[in-house]
């Protein structure tokens, strides 16, 4: 009874929070739009019944999606955008959770705070901050004009660049957690061991280390790339219209076409293609852990 | 300025925390009321104002096709307004409680008359043009004593952009306006709805993108004002506000407004209450305040921007109602010209245009 009272609970977590408004997304997909309130038809109506009501579902517009190109040259551009990024957060994430799981254990819940610190300020209110270091006439510009290193300033802010700076800066916490996690569980004797049967300290670190902390890895480049991917604030505010991600497109479908049934297919489809490698990772994860029993 | 708007906002919350007390909440453009006259209005009619700012009609519509928006008053403008009525978006005014009704001026009524018969769904709130924002002698320096300050060649013609990317150019981040200009440049009916004909625009408009530095709907304000960028397509008052905020900085930073010799797009914004408004009676009693000669004058003397409310004239300063640029003279009127919304495929065909253009592929 416990048990199942156990297992129930993120069950319903699951439906309550990610199948319900799946399939209410998805019922929009299939809709038409239309001009009325909200700006969508068929409404459902209880008189007419719930067959008269799917009869008038279609697919028409996932047929459209690839009809126009946009969509996937945004999707490609998206993911593209969001492994570069994740492969960035992860160089500049290893070393700094590598440290920390290094240093004194009386450091680390320190360590530990100074990670979450920007968290306690508003997501929103740190990218204008970087729009305020990276324009023209901002802080970075200022201080390498001051220095001589530069003698024009160097346009970022409106650029790829700045996208990158930016995803980078905001995801950089959720890459050194699992890392750190992982990393802070590792047994010293191991690579003392490693040491002991000749490995150099770099063949230790490749061999005993790396392989270690993979799960943490692999968690924390999950954790950057699959909200990357869908990313609207920070390529809105630090990207120049140039930067094409879906997530930019998905808001235009809502607002610029009131196209809710095209909105809400497009965003069915990002969803498959992020749950099909997650899915597919998953298994040959679980494939792997059978093999080695 | 938006700044200025939100702690003002967030004072006049806290400062009148009766918990209890009757809310209205109003959802207007940024930049376009004198804040003085929010205050005039709580203390007239005792009810908390809850004042928030918005920069593009895509982003009220979509509001107000969701539904439970929860303002009580909004302002679309027309074109925008005659779609969300036929969605039934908005409810009918009651003329009963606007007692300041008779103050409109017919000329206005007549022509927002298209967007919303009868004018039973709202009231307009001001009115304006689209053109130019020149930072005159910055112009004048790229290109020369004869630049075409009143001209779309100043804006579309490739070569002219060429050199003033250098001090910079935005563009308004709104298709229902720059490309019904580009069809207006090349001489076809800027109200056209045919795919094909709109179509048209592209090649123009892809000339001179990449000399466009940004399209935004309410950064070219203080952009202009600071000497940030010399050219702004751009809203009659918004432009003529950086001027005086440039002035007022006394940085030597001279703008002026031009509408198109070509003929400029003119609109008119709506006061309108949506169908779910939480409390209509304050909605209302917003309305009329704002119909109120002396108040709609207060407006428009510190936004630069005509209205349409005939009472409201003789409170005009002479540098609002006697500017051409704010109270069109014959001629200009006769050179601006309407639009209408666009059906929904002829939408999507815009907005996928504009997404090219926007993103350059």
């Amino acid at each position: 009874m416990r048990r199942a009272f156990l297992i129930a609970v993120p069950y319903l977590w699951l439906l309550a929070l990610f199948l319900v408004p799946f399939v209410i997304v998805l019922k929009i997909s299939l809709s038409d739009a239309a001009i009325a309130r909200p700006p969508y038809m068929p409404q459902f109506d209880w008189a007419e019944g719930i067959w008269a009501f799917l009869r008038e579902l279609d697919f028409e517009n996932f047929i459209f999606l690839t009809e126009d190109d946009l969509y996937w040259k945004a999707y490609l551009s998206s993911v593209r955008i969001a492994v570069v990024s994740t492969l960035l957060t992860l160089i500049v994430g290893y070393p700094i959770a590598y440290a920390m799981g290094r240093a004194p254990e009386e450091w680390r819940p320190t360590l530990m705070m100074l990670v979450i610190l920007p968290f306690w300020t508003s997501f929103l209110i740190r990218v204008y901050a970087w729009m305020g270091i990276l324009s023209n006439e901002g802080v970075l510009n200022q201080f390498l004009l001051w220095t001589g290193i530069i003698s024009a300033p160097l346009t970022i802010l409106n650029t790829p660049t700045a996208v990158y700076i930016g995803i980078v800066y905001t995801y950089l916490p959720f890459m050194i957690l699992p890392i750190y996690a992982a990393l802070d569980r590792l047994d010293g004797s191991l690579i003392e061991a490693a040491e002991d049967l000749g490995c150099s300290r770099v063949q230790a670190f490749w061999l005993v280390t790396i392989p270690l902390s993979r799960p943490g890895i692999i968690a924390g480049c999950f954790l950057v790339m699959i909200p990357v991917i869908g990313e609207f604030v920070i390529p809105s505010l630090l990207g120049g219209s140039g930067t094409l991600m879906i997530g930019k497109v998905l808001w235009e479908e809502f607002f610029s076409n009131r196209d809710w049934p095209v909105a809400s297919a497009v965003a069915v489809v990002l969803l498959l293609i992020l749950v099909i490698p997650i899915v597919l990772f998953q298994r040959n994860q679980q494939k792997q852990a059978e093999a080695e029993q | 300025m938006k700044i200025k708007t939100l702690t003002l906002t967030a004072v006049i919350a806290l400062g009148t925390s009766a918990a209890f007390a009757e809310e209205v909440r109003v959802y207007n453009w940024s930049d376009y009321i004198d804040e003085e006259l929010l205050k005039k209005f709580e203390e007239e009619t005792g009810l908390t104002l809850i004042y928030d700012v918005f920069d593009s009609n895509e982003l009220l519509e979509t509001k107000m096709l969701a539904g439970g928006s929860g303002y009580d008053v909004v302002v679309p403008t027309g074109t925008f307004l005659q779609r969300q009525i036929q969605a039934g978006a908005f409810q009918k005014l009651d003329e009963a409680k606007l007692s300041n009704a008779g103050n409109m001026w017919e000329v206005i009524k007549e022509r927002t008359a298209q967007y919303d018969p009868d004018n039973a769904y709202s009231i307009n709130y001001m009115w304006g043009s689209t053109g130019l924002g020149v930072n005159v002698n910055k112009v004048k320096e790229v290109l020369g004593e004869d630049a075409p300050l009143n001209s779309m060649d100043l804006i579309l013609k490739p070569e002219n952009m060429e050199k003033l990317s250098q001090c910079g150019v935005h563009f308004l981040d709104a298709p229902t306006e720059i490309i019904p200009m580009a069809l207006q440049y090349i001489g076809e009916d800027p109200d056209s709805h045919d795919k094909d004909v709109i179509a048209k625009t592209e090649p123009v408009l892809m000339a001179v993108r990449p000399h466009i530095q940004k399209f935004h709907s309410s950064e070219y304000i203080n952009a202009l004002a600071n000497g940030d960028i010399c050219v702004a397509v751009g809203w009659s008052g918004d432009v003529l506000q950086a001027r005086d905020r440039a002035a007022e900085a006394e940085n030597g930073v001279e703008i002026e407004y031009h509408a198109f010799k070509e003929g400029s797009l003119m609109w008119f914004d709506q006061m309108a209450i949506p169908v779910d408004a939480p409390n209509p009676e304050g909605a209302h009693k917003f309305l009329n305040f704002i119909m109120e000669g002396q108040n709609m004058a207060a407006a428009s003397n510190y936004v630069y921007y005509a209205n349409g409310n005939k009472a409201a004239q003789e409170f005009l300063e002479e540098g609002v109602i006697g500017d051409s640029a704010i109270y069109p003279d014959d001629a200009t009127m006769q050179n601006l010209y309407t639009t209408t919304p666009y059906p929904a495929k002829t939408q999507r065909t815009v907005t996928r245009l504009w997404t090219k253009i926007k993103s350059g592929t």
